[in-house]
């Protein structure tokens, strides 16, 4: 199944990588694409389907007027110019997940062209600033999902039949896309990542998308190829689908970087395919071989009519867009009063907008960039999950710093309250209550303890007794360890020396 | 009860309404007439006997109970079977649909059940409206009223035949290239297309997205009108609806004055390939126009000619889209689905048994057009031929208001006659396929019998959103004919 | 133009996944010769400069609210699917991957 791969080193001393990214938003409007059908994730199978989006004859499409604004305002929030007027193709070919046997797309007159995004990578030089040129947005709907079913793997292949649902088939979609990116080199990974990264901010910073990426809300398409110097034509490319979370756009293209290099070196040459990422394992794996007979026959949709947003309604949309990434962040470090690289772990952890929400919720920042990039980034990582999938909300962590705050918890019972949210045991307040962990503020309990603290060890409780207030560290650790933790350690300190006449 | 299958739609709604007779008596007298001739007519795939007697039913309780009507209440019509109607089986005239039964109504349908119009039956078609004689579909051909022999026009055959032999007194059709007003003409019935996007297309099963448009068959031309004001209409189900009001049709056909009208005769439709019996009746509607007070002027279309070549490029392009979701996986035929043959086969093989050669070749011709490398030559240049023949129209109305033309060149051929040569198959549609491509409204309008004593048709086109005009030209032209002949031209026909 | 080969013919079957006899392939080719040199005159007029007409009434901007309507009864659309299973439409094994 792996192919042979060549160290990574080697592949940047021998070839220049070029890029393309093509990313599938779904949009998340209340109703679908060309038909009033919900769009909930996760709703039981064809229920939310009807004839315009089952394809049942006679059916016609109606556009969502939301899903166009939508997709006019990630054109402007990625600094694109915006068609004054353009129409939806019909791409053929048949596909028993699409329903028409045709995608509602666009062809030559995408609605949104030419356009940017940046984003800053750390590199050996220091952080540094790379654009992403956007060739195109435009606007499609999304196919059923198909379930294989019987064979060995539960894949397609081998399967014995497939069952259908269409409850996704129609949900909009804006495809993004960019220009060939060139000159990134060693950094090729991490610039996709980061171009990855930044693009989900910003669908999420308009709120027109959950841009879930395991939920499939956020997919990206990889195109890669190498040549032999920035000087040399383009490389045969490989197109790698199914690369549905930051991780793997890192690691897709780094693997597949590695497998075409082994090739090259070995003086195969490189196949024109589509290739399938497989998070557990790893590895791309082939799939169809892009053939010459693929035609598409793209037509103008004629039972829709062009969409020609006016002058005054782009600018309009402009004027509400939010505050671009860039800018806030730079606002956000003033506020914080953090450096730029510890913004920048902030925003590559895919932290920032978790961190802004806690905030909100009522904690203060240093808390919440505490919490985020420090034990729930290590929770995350642990699970191999994005921080964003972490079964915390924004607003339990929030919960559980107030806990802290009023002095019920202490850090490391507080890292026992998170492992229950975790578990799906609760919230942080009912955790702590259900696992009894609360700091023992009650003075006669700990004047127990501590009385036998001082009867364990004479000597300690002596020499405070003559002034050498230093030696009070013992007799706190052992009543701390006395109350598994859940006493408040400064307290303790207070009443030892209390006792001992200090 | 016979003359009650006799009556016009007018008639029949002013006598349910007055209680003459009940809804379910002209009904039943409809479902009789279908009983005793439709065997050898075979204008109806589909027979709703326990439907249409509900809905009339209801009519009669709405007329007991003293509501308001509308003025087609209580009267039967017939469908073309490419609308969908909840939980009727709908075929389009295809194998491929056999036993479907769509659980949706086309908008169609909504307003004619809102207007207590009985809907009686589906009507026989070419299979997708792929044809002009009703031959092509896959439940047997229709037989022209006149002589069942003949084919009796398409693809809406079996709605205008029904209309013809008084099975019904009201039809729906379909007109992509002049598939209503082809078969009007030659069953001697009237036959409108409406501006493209005057009816929703919602629930009509898609030939040619762009063409395809739904209107009104009658045997008289205020009946057309009437149906025509029923179903028309903005719908927001249908992105290319218009949102405007509809002209008002129903007047135009009842004032039917054209005096002081400026009537152009278009050059190109006429001369050779027109069957001269053809030419002699349209020559005399001209003059009978001219009598009434119209200005005759000729005009020339240039690019009418071009009509046929850019109609049967857009049209199976289109088609080749339109029928690419029948393909055995979510509803109609499958076939061979053995375990063994993979999905794609499955495909193949159900695609290959459930449609028939017209289809066929319209999709591959249609595949071809559209395929990378030939699009520009084919479907591409096919729109621009359609800018011209809309150039055309425009220049038209600058000096008249309608356009005229016979409405076939031909009188009906005989069933199987042109079945093996598409191309003259085709130009049946020569005179309606200039509007279809421009998108203004048109209708036919009996004018006489031809050379071989069958039914000939007058044209008349209007610019886009001008219907009124086409019914008030058509209404005067059947004004002066029924004083000539002291009725209607299907009064001349055998009894069947 | 034109001179349509069966082979040309086959290939277009197979895009519009049509299953074609022998026999098919052959009587097409020859009707489709037959068919684009009759539309073959188109070629003649419509220059570069004339533009292509896709819709005969020129509105722009027709879009719904983005409100959710009731969808379809389930067993309404399943019951007239060709086979059917666990609330979903079963289809053969699928070959290719999209």
């Amino acid at each position: 199944m792996s192919a042979p791969l060549i160290d990574f080193d080697e592949v940047i001393a021998n070839f220049d990588p070029v890029l393309g990214l093509e990313v599938h938003v779904e949009l998340g409007t209340a109703s679908k694409m060309f038909c009033g059908c919900a769009t909930e994730f996760g709703a039981e199978p064809n229920t939310q389907v009807c004839p315009t989006c089952l394809g049942l004859p006679g059916s016609l499409p109606v556009v969502n007027g939301t899903a166009v604004e939508s997709a006019i305002r990630i054109g402007l929030a990625l600094n694109c110019s915006i068609a004054s007027w353009c129409r939806f193709a019909r791409k053929n070919y048949f596909y028993p997940d699409m329903p028409k046997n045709f995608q509602t797309s666009q062809y030559d007159e995408p609605i949104c062209f030419e356009g940017y995004l940046d984003v800053d990578v750390e590199t050996d030089e220091g952080t540094r600033t790379f654009r992403v040129e956007i060739e195109r947005a435009h606007m499609e709907e999304d196919t059923g999902k198909s379930l294989h079913v019987g064979g060995s793997t539960g894949r397609i292949h081998g399967a014995d039949f497939s069952l259908v649902d269409y409850n996704r088939a129609g949900i909009p979609l804006i495809e993004i896309v960019t220009k060939p990116l060139e000159g990134a080199g060693k950094y090729a990974p991490e610039v996709a990542k980061a171009y990855v990264g930044a693009l989900r901010d910003l669908l999420r910073g308009l709120g027109v998308s959950d841009v879930k990426m395991e939920q499939g809300s956020l997919r990206c398409d990889v195109n890669l190829s190498l040549r032999t110097s920035p000087d040399a034509p383009l490389g045969t490319r490989t197109e790698t689908k199914n690369v549905n979370s930051l991780r793997s756009v890192e690691r897709a293209i780094r693997y597949e970087m590695q497998r075409q290099a082994a090739l090259l070196a070995d003086g195969t040459a490189i196949i024109q395919e589509t290739r399938h990422w497989h998070e557990d394992t790893g590895v791309t794996t082939s799939g169809r071989v892009k053939s010459d007979a693929e035609d598409y026959r793209y037509f103008p949709e004629p039972d829709l009519v062009p969409v020609a947003p006016s002058a005054e309604w782009i600018e309009q949309l402009r004027s509400q867009l939010p505050e671009p990434p860039a800018e806030r962040s730079k606002r956000l470090r003033q506020e914080w009063g953090i450096s730029e690289k510890e913004m920048q772990s902030v925003i590559n952890a895919g932290a920032l907008d978790l961190v802004l929400a806690t905030i909100a919720e009522g904690a203060d920042p240093a808390a919440s960039r505490k919490w985020w990039l420090g034990e729930l980034a290590r929770r995350a990582n642990d699970e191999g999950v994005e921080l964003e999938s972490l079964a915390i909300t924004a607003k339990q962590v929030a919960d559980l710093e107030a806990l802290v705050q009023s002095g019920r918890l202490n850090d490391k019972l507080a890292r026992q309250v998170i492992d229950g949210v975790l578990a799906g045991e609760g919230e942080p307040a009912a955790v702590a209550d259900s696992r009894g962990l609360q700091i023992v503020s009650d003075d006669s309990a700990l004047l127990a303890a501590i009385n036998e603290a001082i009867a364990a060890d004479p000597d300690a409780a002596q020499k405070i007794r003559d002034g050498k207030v230093a030696a009070a560290g013992a007799l706190v650790g052992a009543v701390m360890k006395a109350t598994q933790g859940q006493a408040d350690a400064g307290r303790v300190r207070e009443l030892v020396l209390q006792e001992l006449g200090q | 009860m016979s003359d009650l299958i006799h009556a016009s739609a007018v008639e029949l709604a002013a006598q349910i309404a007055n209680k003459t007779v009940s809804a379910v008596e002209v009904a039943q007298a409809h479902l009789d007439r279908i009983a005793e001739v439709d065997g050898r007519v075979n204008a109806f795939l589909y027979v709703d006997g326990d439907g249409a007697l509900e809905q009339a039913r209801a009519v009669d309780h709405a007329v007991a109970s003293g509501q308001a009507l509308s003025p087609l209440a209580g009267v039967p019509l017939a469908l073309k079977d490419v609308l969908t109607q909840t939980g009727v089986p709908t075929t389009a005239g295809s194998k491929i649909l056999e036993g479907w039964r769509p659980p949706y109504d086309a908008t169609v349908v909504e307003r004619l059940r809102d207007a207590g119009v009985v809907i009686l039956g589906k009507t026989n078609m070419d299979e997708f409206a792929m044809g002009s004689s009703t031959e092509n579909s896959a439940y047997g051909p229709t037989h022209n009223p006149w002589d069942l022999e003949r084919i009796p026009g398409g693809s809406s055959g079996g709605s205008a035949a029904a209309v013809s032999a008084y099975e019904a007194p009201l039809a729906i059709g379909t007109d992509t290239g002049g598939s209503i007003r082809q078969p009007a003409a030659v069953t001697g019935i009237v036959g409108a297309k409406p501006t493209y996007g005057a009816v929703s297309r919602y629930g009509l099963v898609a030939f040619s997205s762009s063409l395809d448009q739904a209107g009104p068959f009658a045997r008289t031309v205020v009946d057309t009108a009437l149906l025509h004001s029923v179903i028309a209409g903005h719908d927001p189900r249908d992105s290319t609806s218009i949102k405007e009001p509809v002209p008002d049709v129903v007047g135009a056909a009842k004032s039917a004055d054209v005096s002081k009208m400026r009537i152009g005769v278009v050059r190109e439709l006429s001369g050779e390939g027109y069957q001269p019996g053809v030419q002699a009746r349209f020559d005399e509607a001209v003059e009978l126009l001219r009598a009434q007070g119209a200005e005759i002027i000729e005009i020339s279309c240039p690019s009418f000619t071009y009509a046929l070549g850019a109609y049967y490029l857009i049209a199976p392009s289109e088609c080749s889209s339109n029928l690419a979701r029948f393909d055995a996986m979510r509803f109609g035929l499958r076939t061979d689905d053995n375990g063994e043959l993979s999905a794609e086969d499955v495909m193949r093989h159900t695609r290959a048994a459930g449609f028939g050669p017209e289809v066929k070749r319209r999709i591959i011709l249609g595949t071809y057009a559209l395929s990378s490398g030939y699009y520009d030559a084919y479907y591409g240049q096919a729109q621009k031929v359609r800018t011209l023949i809309t150039r055309d129209f425009e220049a038209a109305w600058a000096s008249v208001d309608v356009l005229i033309s016979p409405t076939t060149p031909t009188e009906p051929f005989r069933i199987g006659e042109r079945v093996n040569d598409p191309v003259a198959m085709y130009k049946a549609d020569l005179c309606t396929l200039p509007s279809s491509l421009y998108g203004g409204p048109a209708i036919s309008v009996p004018i006489g019998l031809g050379d071989e004593n069958l039914p000939v048709g007058l044209q008349v086109m209007a610019p886009v959103m001008a219907d009124d005009q086409v019914y008030r030209v058509a209404s005067a032209v059947e004004k002066a004919l029924a004083q000539q002949w002291g009725g209607l031209l299907l009064d001349q026909a055998v009894a069947l | 133009m034109s001179a349509i080969s069966r082979d040309d013919v086959a290939h277009l079957a197979s895009l519009a996944r049509i299953e074609l006899t022998e026999q098919e392939l052959n009587d097409y080719a020859g009707q489709l010769d037959v068919i684009l040199t009759a539309v073959a005159s188109i070629s003649e007029v419509a220059a570069d400069d004339i533009p292509p007409t896709t819709h005969a009434v020129p509105v722009v901007n027709v879009f719904r609210e983005d409100v959710v309507t009731p969808s379809l009864d389930r067993d309404s659309v399943l019951d007239h699917a060709p086979a059917a299973e666990d609330g979903r439409f079963r289809v053969p094994r699928i070959l290719d991957e999209e």
